[in-house]
């Protein structure tokens, strides 16, 4: 049997992938339904020389591998909605700061407490606006193992990449749910390794000067290159500042290092897209339920289409305008209220053609619930 | 080293008011790291925010300047991953026990090796003068206009009953004592709490008619005693000062250390009997 073979968890893949990537520091607090990522953390940790900790709560699970991160380690956590919540004050931190890291919310249903052991992805808005002032995020979810396997190591390659967090935005079917995995082998994937600061002892530092290219290499606490870092708008050698420009040129900076590489950040998957009619946009494991429908319809000559979008911020909006161009209906797929609708809606040409098939109730929506819809849209009642 | 050369000169004068008391914490724990003699590169200065908090900005060590209440939590990661530095986390009173209180409890706990000093004016002094969990019963500040109902935490008590393994307390007057204390902190390997009892005048002072800086220096000297002294027998409402606790426990990181062997131990073992180690 080949031992890269596996039938897990999709929150143990999610761990298997950080440790590809070289992580070697976790910090966690347990919530449902993401604990098990913290249990194979803190069981694999040790093993390779990391360091596995326990805090007291998500706020300090997230301060805590910011801290870790700037002694150049690469690091993660992982929570559901209401550890995410009490995160979004350090998450503004590690943006404003330039800070990678990884944070994985495997999602709940309901808002609140909610529903913890059942699904929802009602997270998708918090993930973009959930930290207070202007700013860019990268968000990245999968709807199967193999998948979150190869996006995860991808979020630590972009987090190393923009020196910014990035969102592994799962939910409770893909992280509770086993099936197969291949590991893929060492080296098979690429790996971004962190861009270190160059400049020697003495001479004077600006560690939030960005390079032409617009990349900030970082120097390690620890290291030669001693520097500040702060939440507060700061100038080139990050110390604080309210100079108009140097606040101005911040901002811009922070949104365009993300926004204008939109394009090279966003990934996604497009099943029978050529001369679909009806197109799917789903994500997540509804795009499971969604690719079913699909495949089902396709086998009746229907030409119907997946759009599965694995990047939801930045939002690829030039990429929905273009795979929807000649699309009859398009109907986004999701677990809320119609967090994505809405972004879709933005990006088409004839907004009054996306409708939404959705479901709120902590159950995972299904290939009927899907049909249902389709069948009211095409006018052939329930 | 000089004393000079471990501040960022750039970025003077500081933003402090005439008269604080956090300059003089500045000075103190400045000359005491320079008599340990550490090297600029293994120090890392955490703090959260507040006036207490600028203190990282000025000193020429790996300093992070972080969010309301946190700083220990990220100290705890940087020196989780990096156990040869020194972490040295400034906060102020209701940074470091109002918004930051649980971390300082579960940091006090956990043991791991780091100087968390408290400097204690008494009031939320950034934001203008609010009560903090350190203010204390009857004090005047702009959220009690009429009088203040909460009543204070000691921080010396409550750092014992958290578990640090070091706890002192001075205050701003007596600066060769708090120089003394700081250096003790820093080299005790171990979670280290300094309570430094700081004026500010422009804040506390006014809203409570302790005069100015030197009368508000001259209160502390009055106030407070050296522990165990005749002077706090005869008058128990007088503050003790100095080094309350000073132990040998066990050190986080080094724990970890063992944890690290045992683990990999017991791949070790199941390598030799033949298993495969999946999880």
């Amino acid at each position: 049997m080949n031992e890269n073979l596996k039938f897990i968890q999709g929150n143990e893949v999610c761990v298997e992938a950080a440790l590809y990537t070289g992580l070697d520091f976790f910090a966690g607090y347990p919530i449902t339904p993401s604990t098990e990522i913290m249990e194979h953390m803190a069981k694999r940790l040790p093993k390779i020389g990391g360091k596995f900790l326990q805090m007291e709560d998500e706020i300090a699970s997230l301060c805590a591998i910011i801290g870790a991160s700037l002694t150049g380690h690469k690091v993660m956590t992982a929570t559901s909605g209401p550890g995410f919540s009490l995160m979004q004050e350090a998450l503004g931190y590690a943006i404003v700061a330039e800070i990678p890291c990884v944070i994985v919310n495997v999602q709940r249903g309901g808002s609140s407490t909610g529903i913890p052991t059942h699904v929802g992805q009602g997270d998708v808005m918090q993930a973009r606006w959930g930290t207070h002032g202007d700013h860019a995020i990268i968000v990245m979810t999968a709807s199967n193992h193999q998948d979150v396997f190869a996006i995860t190591v991808d979020a630590f390659n972009l987090a190393e990449t923009y020196r910014t967090p990035v969102i592994l935005l799962f939910d409770e079917v893909v992280g509770h749910m086993r099936e197969r995995i291949f590991i893929p082998k060492k080296g098979e994937i690429p790996l971004v390794e962190r861009l270190r600061a160059s400049v020697k002892r003495g001479v004077d530092f600006h560690p939030y000067l960005p390079r032409e290219d617009g990349r900030l290499p970082i120097s390690d606490f620890g290291g030669v290159n001693r520097h500040n870092v702060t939440g507060l708008a700061h100038d080139m050698w990050g110390f604080p500042s309210d100079n108009p420009q140097v606040v101005h040129g911040l901002i811009r900076h922070l949104v365009d290092k993300i926004q204008n590489n939109t394009h090279k950040i966003a990934k996604y998957k497009e099943y029978y897209l050529q001369d679909a009619r009806t197109i799917l946009i789903s994500y997540g494991s509804a795009a499971r339920s969604a690719l079913h429908v699909v495949e089902n319809r396709r086998s009746r000559g229907e030409k119907l289409g997946l759009l599965e979008l694995q990047t939801l911020w930045p939002f690829p909006y030039y990429l929905v305008q273009e795979k929807c161009a000649d699309a009859k209906y398009v109907v986004v797929v999701e677990m809320n209220m119609g967090q994505i609708l809405q972004a879709v809606k933005v990006s088409v040409d004839r907004p009054e053609r996306v409708f939404l098939a959705n479901r709120i109730d902590g159950v995972f929506i299904t290939p009927t619930d899907i049909r249902n819809i389709l069948r009211l849209i095409e006018g052939k009642g329930v | 080293m000089a004393i000079r050369d471990y501040i960022r000169e750039r970025f003077f004068p500081h933003i402090w008011c005439p008269g604080c008391g956090h300059g003089m914490v500045l000075n103190g724990l400045l000359r005491a790291i320079e008599k340990i003699g550490l090297d600029k590169n293994e120090i890392v200065m955490v703090s959260g925010i507040g006036c207490s908090a600028r203190i990282a900005g000025y000193v020429d060590f790996h300093t992070m300047h972080t969010i309301h209440g946190r700083a220990l939590a990220f100290a705890t990661g940087i020196k989780m991953s990096r156990p040869e530095l020194k972490l040295i986390v400034p906060m102020g009173d209701g940074d470091a026990l109002a918004i930051g209180g649980n971390h300082f409890i579960h940091a006090a706990r956990r043991n791991m090796d780091m100087t968390a000093i408290v400097m204690n004016n008494r009031v939320y002094g950034m934001t203008g003068g609010q009560y903090s969990p350190l203010s204390g019963y009857g004090t005047m500040s702009t959220t009690s206009p009429y009088s203040n109902i909460d009543h204070a935490f000691d921080v010396v008590e409550l750092s014992v009953a958290a578990g640090a393994s070091f706890v002192g307390r001075t205050t701003t007057y007596h600066a060769k004592q708090m120089a003394d204390i700081l250096g003790q902190a820093i080299i005790h390997k171990g979670f280290s709490v300094v309570e430094i009892m700081s004026q500010c005048p422009t804040c506390f002072g006014r809203q409570n008619r302790l005069g100015s800086a030197i009368d508000m220096l001259e209160h502390f000297k009055e106030n407070t005693t050296p522990i165990g002294s005749k002077a706090k027998q005869k008058n128990p409402d007088l503050i003790e000062r100095g080094i309350f606790v000073q132990k040998k426990m066990p050190e986080y990181c080094s724990e970890y250390e063992k944890i690290i062997e045992r683990a990999m131990v017991t791949v070790h073992h199941r390598d030799r009997r033949g298993h495969r180690e999946y999880n």
